[in-house]
């Protein structure tokens, strides 16, 4: 009990002994599992190679600089790849996540033990599949190329915004819902005047965000054929052409910085 | 022209909000429903309108049962019920024009209302109620950008953009001022009398409703314990309705009455608020 009493005096503690008792055990639980796991992971480490991998990256470090810079130009045209596959894919994402998430919103769902399940499936078998995954499959089914990437990066995002969209729908004020109701509106009615002006800034962020997202999904796209900057990352990989891949990886580099700043902007406009 | 017969509402959770409530509103009469909190004034009027589905008894208005309505026509009588929030329920995130017109949905389609393409006749109409309610310049304005009062203007141009014949009025005042509740309280009764409107009118200010509204209806635990004139309020009146408590200072005084300083006292500091 959290409260004893000495002495007429009334002590107070935030917990009692035996889960003061239960917690350090946890704890203590934990450190002996860490340690065990440390073993493991030391025995089977060949430290040979841990001991020699500063010597390597000095040495592949010394091979990247300078940078190829004259091979900018082989590398707009798939960097421009990149970018609109990430925002197609992103608005493709975003006309299926939107009825999927009014499906799978408790408050809006047409029916919670028969339609909610098929949407809440859609999610999370979306989600659990890594765009890359995505990509491969999609390669194989439509063949290489821009527009496999595009779907791969739309099939992954579906998942993500509705998941973000519903979450949002289910927590709208619903007294302004009501208020509609009471108008005599429609269902469809009370749906856009009721609840789309209440997760319109959800909906702007969640796709900014996403879209930002996909930006750096899209450039590793390239590694399995599905277009974008990653295909010349991995052919220049291949053929051991450092500097080559460390233009790549500067240009990655400012095309997130600006795609992060650009949606940081557009969610501080809308919100 | 509104009659409620037995009506009944049980939650799921065995609590019963209402316990059979029958209760007559003539057209164009303005009561006001007070009780504890908690003892079914927003569940009553909400099965008015089925916002709450009510599970016995009916609703009528205008000899039409509501209670048996299906889907369109639920609809339809809801449009002839408007009704005012407590907390005001404007869309927050459209404008004031955009809130007014919300009331006339129930008689646009779809595609026109999401368009905003109302017809004309409903503009004028809304410009109209926002010049009545003192918010003329405020049309362009977003909900969210106006104050307790306004906004609760901005509900009651709502409601009555619906060409109502009965007003469901939830505590309009319980999150205003004194000044302000006085002032949209006056708004309500004159608009209720200018349109010969029938209004319920949930409130907790005891003394504000019997300034302004001739009947009162006292609803305790789901039954109806007083209705009758606002006068008749008397100290054993509210203890049956809200239970034992000393109730002088809290009802109205007759003018030419002799009571203790005090009570007018509060009542004058009240009434300056109107002036």
């Amino acid at each position: 009990m959290p409260v004893r009493v000495e002495a007429d005096i009334k002590v107070w503690q935030r917990r009692d002994r035996n889960k003061q008792l239960a917690i350090w055990g946890g704890w203590f639980a934990g450190v002996l599992l860490f340690a065990y796991c440390w073993q493991i992971i030391s025995v089977n480490t060949t430290w040979f190679f841990v001991w020699d991998s500063p010597r390597i990256a000095a040495d592949i470090g010394s091979r990247m600089v300078p940078p190829r810079w004259e091979y900018i130009y082989k590398i707009w045209d798939p960097l421009w790849d990149t970018i609109n596959i990430a925002t197609l894919g992103t608005m493709l994402a975003l006309f299926m996540a939107v009825p999927v998430a009014f499906l799978a919103a408790r408050n809006t769902t047409p029916h919670a033990y028969l339609i909610r399940p098929v949407a809440l499936f859609i999610i999370v078998s979306s989600r659990s599949i890594n765009s890359l995954i995505w990509a491969l499959l999609l390669v194989s089914i439509i063949g290489p190329g821009v527009f496999a990437g595009t779907i791969a990066i739309a099939l992954r995002s579906v998942g993500f915004c509705s998941k973000l969209l519903y979450e949002a729908i289910e927590e709208i004020d619903h007294s302004q819902v009501e208020a509609i109701e009471a108008t005599g509106a429609s269902r469809w009615q009370i749906m856009a005047f009721g609840i789309v002006p209440q997760i319109m800034p959800a909906l702007a962020g969640i796709s900014v965000f996403r879209w930002d997202i996909n930006i750096r999904e899209s450039t590793v796209l390239g590694l399995v054929g599905a277009g974008g900057i990653g295909l010349q990352l991995s052919s220049s990989l291949n053929i051991l052409a450092w500097p080559q891949v460390t233009l790549i990886l500067i240009a990655i580099l400012i095309t997130v910085v600006v795609s992060e700043w650009v949606s940081a902007k557009v969610r501080h406009a809308i919100i | 022209m509104l009659r409620l017969e037995g009506l009944t509402k049980r939650y799921p959770t065995g609590d019963e909000a209402l316990k059979g409530v029958d209760l007559e509103v003539p057209k164009g009469q303005v009561l006001a429903l007070i009780g504890p909190s908690g003892a079914g004034k927003s569940t009553l009027i909400r099965c008015i309108n089925r916002l709450v589905e009510p599970t016995g008894g009916r609703a009528t208005l205008d000899g039409m049962n509501i209670t048996a309505l299906g889907v369109g026509g639920l609809r339809q009588a809801r449009r002839r019920m408007g009704m005012i929030f407590q907390e005001y329920a404007l869309v927050e995130r459209l404008t004031v024009m955009e809130n007014v017109l919300s009331g006339r949905l129930g008689y646009v389609g779809f595609w026109r209302s999401w368009f905003r393409k109302f017809p004309q006749s409903d503009v004028d109409e809304a410009f109209r109620l926002l010049d009545r309610v003192g918010l003329a310049e405020m049309c362009d304005k977003r909900a969210d950008e106006l104050s307790g009062g306004q906004r609760q203007r901005v509900g009651i141009a709502r409601a009555l953009i619906q060409d109502p014949a009965l007003l469901l009025v939830d505590e309009p005042t319980a999150s205003l001022d004194p000044k302000t509740s006085r002032q949209i309280m006056r708004l309500i009764c004159e608009l209720c009398e200018e349109r010969g409107l029938a209004a319920i009118i949930n409130i907790h200010d005891v003394l504000l409703a019997q300034m302004f509204v001739p009947r009162i209806v006292g609803l305790r635990l789901g039954e109806v314990v007083y209705d009758g004139p606002s006068d008749g309020l008397s100290p054993d009146v509210l203890t049956e309705i809200y239970g034992e408590e000393d109730w002088e200072a809290t009802i109205k005084k007759d003018p030419d009455g002799d009571d203790g300083v005090d009570g007018v006292e509060i009542d004058r500091e009240r009434l300056e608020g109107l002036i």
